[in-house]
């Protein structure tokens, strides 16, 4: 049957082809377990370096067609470290490969890249993008979440340790339910707390903590199931197999868990903070002794207000109000769980930590007078607001993370007909979908048992849409196209043999991504060229059938990265807060209170993983390349192509000082000759040589801008153009090369990898 | 497939030839059809383009309308002080709001005991079909003969950003196409030298709540985005050359990126590299075509007056005005402007005067100019925001008098329609004594978008997009075209 429909998908590539079941028809692929059969021998041991390939081959075969021949060394190095780093070979690094005739020349690149820290910068980006991790919070007010950060550095660190993908799945979706959970296992579960949160007046909390975990739902199927189970959230769909009920069966696993921070301290943060808070403590006991029982009366008369608002709304519609701002405000501008105050006030006062009562003290000392106007008055609870404020200010806290952590209240599931948070349906538990196996064993239904579903091994879907996902990233689309559905509407798989004993091979040994990653990238397959063969585009025009590698334009970041690599500006400084590279001030006066200082030194120029996402207004540069809106899901990047994105890389002062850097550094350190220049400047950008048919082009492009600079109508602009390029060499020779220098990085092979 | 032999010149005069030289065979393939198109862009060195991303689709009936001006009023302007007059309310004024009203409610914005608050606006009747408006809008008073004023839409949810989105993209969920979006890539672009879909932003105060997620293409490809327009620094994001560049320098850079492109495309055939070529072109002409819509000083002193460009007040929405019918002029298919500070929850009387003052008379002036020139035949305007306002006064901030508010409003409010396909001198729909409710035809936000695509030549519910699985409408799966609005 998918045999069939694959033929029929070959036959007709421009139709779309899905799975929608006929009636009757056998059970869905997708929700199989897997077909592990070994690949069938079919010779050719120059075409084929590992199974991937007989996989591959065997197919070619049956359709007559030979596979591309593999592409040259240079392309080889430049496509594999852009894969696996997201930046260029270095031109040492591209001589070092081609000399290296040695045997194992290939597995050496690979393993020197697999190990690099950049490695894990270029790999968190996805995960980002299926989070849809930012700096704020979104919506009208779109609030700062200056800890945010905490979760990249986080993915950063397991992806260099190669961290086992069941351990990443449990850890990011349950870190904190682990029996005795490190501090690295919680810091995982900021996977779910890049929702987005409403701190608009007048919205409803319980509204958007619901929209929070219908998000949480979609990213759960999305990342781990390859299923887009929204549609479903809202009523049952004609071809689903996910009816509404079961979303939100997925949803009650999700439900039970807060936001909530907590102290992460960084490398050297915890001594000085452990001495200052004892000082902390002594000073704060002092200054409260005297009152402290007046105190505590009138805060506990205070909560008593806020509590029967939030339980009996209706009677009072000044403690209404003041009940939803604290669910509002609360931690606002500190990407603080938005719910915590709630969750503070409603539980006994002996069961509240000296932290949690000291930022409600606070919040009450600041929010809380409507209690006693007079009395906050006569005890002067104004000053002592301040005088805490600033005995706080004086500790050196540690940097907090957002994490999750398991309601201390447990909280009932229901169906939201037509998803709308006020129309309750039936109860709910959690239950996985019923396409696919039970949760079985005894103990909790919570998230740590669905993280461990997921990487169970009988789960069908899991490794299925892991390893697809990763021959996306490789072969620039999946083996099912549709990558976030695997669903009876989604594509079937163009080599469904392979797509299993790829998954078999991630599932049964260890979970490990980075032996995965040397895998694809050792195939011959992988290493094809991707010239088109004419008389293949009509029968093959997708390339389907695998007979070649594919051209694909980067990334946002990594064109980004590469102008600041091989104009020698990048800072490769790994990990750390986010980054306000410059960018025009129209870009971000566009949306609400935004402001943006840029960043100064080396943090102009960090990888653009770093840069500070604000929802409402994202990076300009990554908007235009298609970086994914940081409200949305994203399973697969698109890659467009339009008259903005060569406005930018022509005329961005950003990209320009990159030219006038590359420029200057080629004056510096290149050789003396115009020729020589050339080809200096074609390693850094393209990683090859130029032909003859190039250098006579940039050779006459060189003259013309000399005499345009020299003597012609550019002359007097020659030392704005050439920059810091001007520090080497007259102004107008400088100006000559700056604009040849741009025109390196104008080029679509410069922003592709081939 | 053949590609032109590298072209070695360097000169200004060479690019922009075959610029003149593409420009002649796109024209002339609109008679020719797709096919002969993607032939001559083959024979171009274009490459074999399956089919041109801008070529549009075929509508699915005759269109009325060619163009969109969405002047969209982000924050929610007070209805019930500008469109929809409620004498009875004078009756209540400063009485809880009878109980009847607040039966079912959930919203979260009106708790409590909120109070009747009547206008203090005087309304008058314009035109010959009599509109009512209120004192602060009669400039589009003025205009109300041409106008199909709605006063019964509402929509589903009371916060701004949501409520946006549901105008805009059709849905409350981010990553959905804006209408703009759809429309372009609906109707393909008219414009050689200009995007498709252009956003212009006012500086009223703060920018619009939504952000980008407004203009966003969402699932469609992205040259279907709305390009923001900004009124200081470049129009277009880095549409002026580096600093010191000259437009000679600029054309030599763009030619021997355009040679050294070829080269490569004729050695890997990768279709991207022509479609590359196109783009660098485009953004040339933009370049060039950029300053030259920018620069009013051949428009007459009669429409800078129209316009109100000579007073300080409406200086800024008058410039975005007159550059949408600028750009409708050159063939750019879907502008939307955004003024976005029209949330009155205090002092309303002061806030909605500063701005209509600011808008009230552009706006008129818009839809007069464009009726002058004969362009609101095929140009549908529209003026609206996301949702209304309370009919009574903010209860979460003291009344001080002079000072009141109005909350959000999702269940009855106004919005006015002009040109294209538009029935003008009409009022669509009533809302109740309070204009609580609407009283006559409901009408909800999708009823407006499927009505606005008709109008375009397009069945709402025909015009979807694969994507996950699922064919994608603006109008998600609501929407009935509101005949009573069309001519």
């Amino acid at each position: 049957m998918i045999v069939r429909a694959c033929i029929v998908a070959l036959l007709l590539p421009t139709l779309a082809v899905s799975a929608e079941p006929a009636r009757g028809a056998a059970p869905h692929w997708a929700y199989q377990p897997l077909d592990v059969k070994a690949p069938a021998d079919v010779g050719r041991s120059d075409q084929s370096r590992n199974p991937i390939d007989r996989f591959v081959l065997s197919r070619l075969v049956r359709s007559s067609i030979e596979p591309a021949p593999s592409a040259d060394r240079a392309t080889l190095i430049r496509r594999v470290t852009l894969d696996l780093t997201g930046l260029l070979p270095e031109p040492t690094e591209v001589a070092r490969f081609l000399a290296d005739r040695r045997p194992g020349a290939w597995d050496r690149v690979v393993g020197r890249l697999l190990a690099s820290p950049h490695y894990g910068e270029h790999f968190a980006r996805e995960w980002m993008d299926l989070t849809h991790y930012a700096d704020s919070d979104g919506y009208l007010t779109d609030q700062l979440r200056p800890v945010a950060w905490r979760y990249r550095q986080w993915l950063v660190e397991q992806l260099n340790a190669d961290t086992p993908f069941d351990v990443l799945t449990t850890r990011q979706l349950a870190g904190d339910l682990i029996p005795r959970a490190t501090l690295q296992d919680r810091l995982g579960t900021g996977f779910l707390r890049q929702t987005l949160s409403n701190r608009e007046g007048g919205a409803d909390p319980e509204e958007f903590r619901v929209k929070q975990i219908i998000d949480r739902t979609e990213m759960v199927a999305a990342t781990w199931l390859g299923l887009t189970v929204g549609c479903a959230r809202c009523h049952d769909h004609k071809y689903d197999q996910v009816s509404q009920r079961e979303f939100f069966g997925l949803y009650a696993f999700l439900n039970t868990a807060d936001e909530v921070n907590l102290y992460a301290p960084l490398p050297g943060q915890s001594q000085p903070y452990e001495t200052a808070l004892a000082d902390y403590d002594r000073k704060r006991d002092e200054l409260l002794e005297p009152i402290a029982a007046e105190l505590a009366v009138l805060q506990a008369r205070w909560e008593a207000r806020l509590l029967e608002a939030g339980a009996r709304p209706g009677r009072d519609f000044r403690w209404d109000r003041r009940w939803e701002v604290l669910g509002l405000i609360w931690g606002g501008q500190l990407g603080e769980g938005q719910l915590e105050g709630w969750e503070i006030v409603k539980r006994d006062v002996h069961l509240r930590n000296r932290d949690e009562q000291d930022r409600l003290l606070l919040y009450f000392l600041s929010h809380g007078n409507l209690i006693d106007p007079a009395k906050f008055q006569s005890m002067k609870l104004g000053e002592l607001r301040d005088k805490l404020a600033a005995l706080r200010s004086n500790v050196p806290w540690p940097t907090r993370a957002a994490v999750m952590r398991e309601a201390t209240i447990p909280r009932q599931a229901f169906i939201h007909l037509r998803g709308d948070f006020r129309v309750r349906g039936e109860s709910v538990d959690a239950v996985p979908p019923a396409v696919l196996p039970p949760l079985s064993g005894p103990g909790d239904r919570n998230r740590l048992a669905l993280a461990r579903w997921l990487v169970s091994a009988n789960h069908p879907m899991t490794s299925r849409v892991a390893v697809n996902r990763m021959w996306q990233h490789f072969f620039g689309t999946g083996l099912v196209r549709s990558a976030d559905d695997f669903g009876v509407r989604g594509e079937l798989p163009s080599h469904p043999r392979l797509l299993d004993w790829l998954a078999a091979e991630f599932r049964d040994r260890g979970w490990s991504i980075k032996r995965m990653h040397r895998l694809i990238v050792t195939s011959a397959t992988y290493r094809q060229s991707s010239v088109v063969r004419p008389q293949l585009e009509t029968r093959d025009p997708a390339n389907r059938l695998l007979a070649r590698q594919l051209s694909k334009r980067a990334s946002a970041e990594v064109i980004r990265d590469m102008a600041l690599q091989v104009s020698g500006l990048l800072s490769r400084r790994v990990g750390g807060p986010s980054v306000r590279p410059p960018q025009p001030e129209s870009v971000t006066s566009e949306a609400y209170g935004n402001s943006w200082k840029s960043s100064t030194g080396p943090d102009r120029y960090r990888r653009a993983v770093y840069t500070f996402i604000q929802r409402t207004t994202p990076f300009a540069q990554g908007k235009t390349f298609d970086a994914p809106s940081p409200g949305k899901i994203c399973t697969q990047r698109e890659r467009s192509n339009t008259p903005l994105q060569a406005l930018t890389l022509l005329n961005d002062p950003v990209f320009f000082e990159c030219a006038q850097s590359l420029a200057a550094r080629m004056l510096e350190q290149g050789p003396a000759d115009d020729v020589g220049r050339f080809r200096w400047l074609m390693l850094r950008c393209v990683s090859r040589e130029a032909d003859a048919a190039e250098l006579d082009r940039l050779a006459l492009y060189l003259a013309s801008q000399r005499q345009r600079f020299t003597r012609g109508e550019a002359a007097e602009s020659a030392g704005r153009v050439a920059g810091v390029a001007a520090s080497e060499v007259a102004p107008d020779e400088a100006a000559a090369w700056v604009v040849v220098a741009s025109v390196f990085m104008n080029l679509h092979e410069f922003i592709t990898r081939d | 497939m053949p590609v032109d032999l590298p072209d070695f010149s360097d000169t200004p005069d060479t690019l922009s030839r075959s610029l003149d030289r593409r420009l002649f065979l796109q024209q002339t393939a609109c008679g020719l059809g797709t096919v002969a198109l993607g032939n001559l862009m083959s024979r171009d060195g274009l490459g074999a383009e399956r089919r041109h991303p801008l070529a549009g689709r075929a509508p699915h009936h005759a269109p009325r309308a060619r163009n969109v001006i969405f002047i969209f009023m982000a924050g929610a302007p007070s209805q019930l002080d500008l469109f929809d007059p409620k004498p009875a309310m004078q009756k209540l004024h400063g009485q809880a709001v009878p109980e009847s009203f607040l039966d079912g409610l959930e919203d979260p914005l009106i708790k409590g005991s909120a109070q009747v608050y009547a206008s203090p606006r005087t309304f008058r009747h314009y035109g010959e079909s009599g509109t009512e408006y209120s004192d602060y809008v009669t400039h589009l008073g003025g205009v109300a003969d041409h106008a199909c004023m709605v006063r019964s839409v509402y929509t589903d949810v009371a916060n701004h950003h949501p409520a946006q989105l549901i105008m805009n993209c059709g849905t409350n969920q981010w990553g959905h196409p804006s209408m703009g979006s759809w429309v372009s890539w609906g109707l393909g672009n008219a414009a050689d030298n200009m995007p498709g879909f252009v956003v212009l932003l006012s500086n009223s105060g703060h920018g619009v709540d939504g952000g980008a997620s407004l203009w966003s293409n969402g699932f469609l490809p992205s040259i279907y985005r709305g390009t923001t327009f900004r009124s200081s620094g470049d129009p277009i994001l880095h549409l002026n050359s580096p600093e010191g560049m000259t437009r000679g320098v600029q054309a030599g850079r763009l030619a021997a990126v355009a040679d050294l492109n070829r080269l490569r495309l004729s050695r890997t055939g990768d279709r991207e590299i022509a479609a590359r070529m196109a783009n660098y072109e485009l953004a040339y002409r933009m370049q060039s075509a950029g300053p030259e819509l920018l620069d009013f000083s051949g428009e007459s002193q009669a429409t800078h007056t129209l316009y109100g460009l000579d007073a300080e007040k409406t200086r800024w929405f008058g410039t975005n005005c007159l550059l949408a019918r600028r750009m409708v002029e050159r063939g750019v298919r879907f502008v939307q402007l955004y003024h976005s500070t029209w949330d009155d929850h205090s002092n309303l009387n002061a806030n909605l005067k500063t701005n209509c003052d600011m808008t009230d008379l552009p706006a008129a002036g818009l839809i007069t100019d464009l009726a002058q020139r004969g362009l609101l035949e095929d140009t549908l305007v529209v003026w609206g925001g996301e949702f209304g306002r309370t009919p009574m006064h903010e209860v979460r901030r003291s009344p001080a008098k002079g000072s009141e508010g109005r909350d959000h409003h999702r269940f009855a409010f106004s919005m006015l329609f002009y040109g294209g396909g538009i029935r003008g001198g009409t009022v669509i729909g009533k809302t109740d004594e309070l204009g609580y409710h609407p009283a006559e035809d409901a009408i909800h936000a999708h009823d407006l978008q499927a009505t606005m695509l008709d109008c375009l030549g397009f069945d709402h519910e025909l015009l979807t997009y694969r994507h996950q699985g699922r064919d994608f409408r603006l109008t998600d799966v609501g929407g009935t075209v509101v005949e009573k609005m069309l001519a």
